[in-house]
């Protein structure tokens, strides 16, 4: 990476950094966006500011009688002390909890967490042996997020990338306008799932409330159970042996592969009759190269 | 914004005025206006449960004069009461402008009730055998103190924290709503109804009565329609899934019922949690877990579901 160390790119305003690290902006039909990667530089997993951690290095926080905010920060006070692995005890539908966390992570949540809950994330593994509310793991760019029990509406709410996994059924707006990204949901889905999807990959083994994919531009969905409706410009598409998998992969991934296997999921697609962004993201320009 | 809840024990007796204040205490910050309650116990013996207001809160910073307005509206009250054979067995006056009488009756309480309201400045907040509804402005801890709720016995109830958007920051705009002149019939709602006027004046021209401009009183007039034309509460709560537009979820409870219906955008929250022998709801997890810390399984019902559940 053009020999500047870590310590040089935290020492740099926001724009000094931007330009260090090959960002720059591309007008792209009207839009603009930082590219956040240069080809023929290093690889840079984590942000210049992200503590190291050691995952072997255990600690655990009771946020029983702790503000979200107090939680919050604690977890970065902890992390900044080096330690990779913590358990949270007793979230207790507090909403917010472990958001923004931009470093490799595992994060143990016993317990169920209220709205917003691990937003804003990039690179931690959060497991979740509880129910999170609203807008789980909105804006998610990376990492893994696996909730055993429920989820509440808006679940994966623009994320960008990552795996965003439910073992039990979600609430309304799953995925809605995602951008990148796995979203996996072991049971049923509620109304207007995927809508305005952009980018990514769906994955209910269940059932889909109405207007599944509604105004989708791009990504893919699959359903595993019935389909309640269809919203405006989704349509099927033929499940392809590369999509059957795909899905056995991921599914049996995290143990959510159905016994009698993935040939009976259908497969939703943007009918692309609306409009759509031919425009690729960043990371997915990444894979391409 | 606002903020619902809701319990009903499955069979037995419980403190429902300390639970739904510690719920409904977790859910301050969705509306810090306004709380309101809709618990229901058990007076015995057939009485009736009256809770009225006289007065808003904020009249009682009029002046001297207030105080003399508020004894004749008492006295008024008291007349009607007697005018329609009804024996007055307990007279509370809670706070300056509101009032708690159980009475004994054996007429229409409807048309009594209809007769009290012609006072000026009088409100029936509501009417029953088993239901007690309280609102009044501030949160939880203040509203529940101040009106002696922390060892309220019961079956089951309802609560609202308001965010006041499209009406005035008061008492007579805070939930819950008593269904008039439906005994015992309350509603909170959490939500925009965007045929509001549509609907108030159809119901307006079949006979009911308004007393705010809040669109949630809707709800408790279209229940209290249906249910006084023989329609059973979940048959009701259907009904305005198709009938009545915008988002919204709401909660309505009966002498001993508790339904739930949630719109058909399914964009307004619920959390449920069910056991054999409590059902918790709540716009929030975090109001169930005021109640219930150990884990314990929740889910958010869909869109157009509708549930009732039995005392």
């Amino acid at each position: 990476m053009s020999g500047i160390s870590d310590a040089q790119l935290r020492e740099m305003t926001q724009e000094e950094r931007v330009n260090a690290l090959g960002m720059t902006t591309e007008q792209l039909t009207g839009k603009s966006l930082y590219i956040e990667f240069d080809p023929d530089a290093q690889e840079r997993f984590a942000y210049p500011w992200a503590p190291d951690v050691d995952f072997n290095k255990r600690t655990e926080i009771d946020a029983g009688d702790l503000t979200n905010t107090e939680v919050n920060s604690r977890i970065r006070d902890l992390m900044a002390e080096g330690y990779g692995t913590i358990v949270l005890h007793n979230p207790r539908g507090k909403h917010s909890l472990a958001v923004g966390i931009l470093s490799r992570l595992n994060l143990i949540i016993e317990g169920s967490t209220g709205y917003f809950g691990v937003g804003l994330i990039d690179g931690p593994n959060v497991r979740i042996n509880g129910r999170v509310g609203w807008s789980c793991a909105e804006n998610m760019m990376s990492g893994t997020v696996v909730v055993e029990k429920n989820a509440g509406s808006t679940f994966g709410a623009a994320i960008r990338g990552g795996d965003l996994v439910c073992r039990g059924s979600v609430g309304s707006r799953t995925g809605i306008d995602m951008k990148g990204g796995t979203i996996i949901v072991g049971g049923d889905t509620g109304a207007l799932s995927g809508f305005m999807m952009q980018r990514g990959r769906m994955v209910v083994c269940g059932n889909a409330g109405k207007n599944l994919g509604d105004s989708m531009y791009d990504g893919t969905i699959y359903v595993g159970g019935e389909i309640r409706s269809l919203g405006v410009d989704a349509v099927t598409a033929d499940l392809t042996n590369l999509d059957k998998e795909w899905l056995t992969r991921k599914l049996t991934q995290y143990g959510l592969m159905p016994g009698d296997g993935v040939d009976h999921f259908t497969k939703i697609v943007a009918g692309k009759q609306l409009w759509n962004y031919d425009n690729l993201e960043p990371n997915e320009k990444k894979l391409i190269l | 914004m606002c903020g619902i809840a809701g319990l009903i024990h499955k069979g037995r007796r419980a403190n429902v005025g300390a639970e739904m204040t510690s719920m409904l205490q977790a859910l301050k910050h969705r509306g810090p206006d306004s709380t309101g309650y809709a618990v229901y116990g058990d007076p015995g013996g057939g009485e009736y449960v009256m809770r009225l207001k006289i007065a808003e809160a904020e009249d009682m910073e009029l002046g001297r004069s207030i105080h003399d307005r508020l004894e004749e509206r008492i006295e008024a009250v008291d007349a009607i009461l007697a005018s329609h054979g009804a024996e007055v067995k307990v007279k509370e006056r809670v706070r300056p402008y509101a009032l708690r009488y159980v009475l004994n009756h054996d007429g229409d309480t409807g048309d009594m009730a209809g007769h009290i309201e012609e006072t000026e400045g009088v409100e029936i907040l509501s009417l029953g055998n088993g239901l007690e509804l309280i609102k009044d402005l501030g949160d939880a801890g203040s509203v529940a103190e101040a009106y002696g709720l922390g060892g309220f016995e019961g079956t089951h109830g309802i609560g609202h924290t308001r965010m006041a958007t499209e009406s005035d920051v008061d008492i007579k705009s805070a939930h819950p709503y008593w269904a008039f002149p439906y005994n015992d019939v309350s509603v909170v709602h959490n939500g925009q109804i965007t045929n509001y006027w549509i609907m108030r004046r159809e119901m307006e021209r079949k006979g009911h009565r308004f007393m705010s401009d809040c669109d949630s009183e809707l709800l408790a007039v279209y229940t209290a329609h249906h249910l006084a034309n023989g329609v059973q509460l979940e048959e009701s709560l259907r009904r305005s899934i198709d009938e009545i537009d915008g988002v919204f979820t709401y909660l309505v409870c009966t002498r001993d019922q508790l339904g739930m219906a949630k719109d058909t955008m399914a964009a307004k929250p619920l959390v449920l949690y069910e056991s054999d022998d409590l059902i918790a709801m709540a716009s929030e997890e975090v109001a169930i877990r005021a109640i219930i810390p150990e884990e314990i399984d929740t889910h958010d019902p869909y869109d157009e579901e509708v549930r009732v559940w039995q005392a």
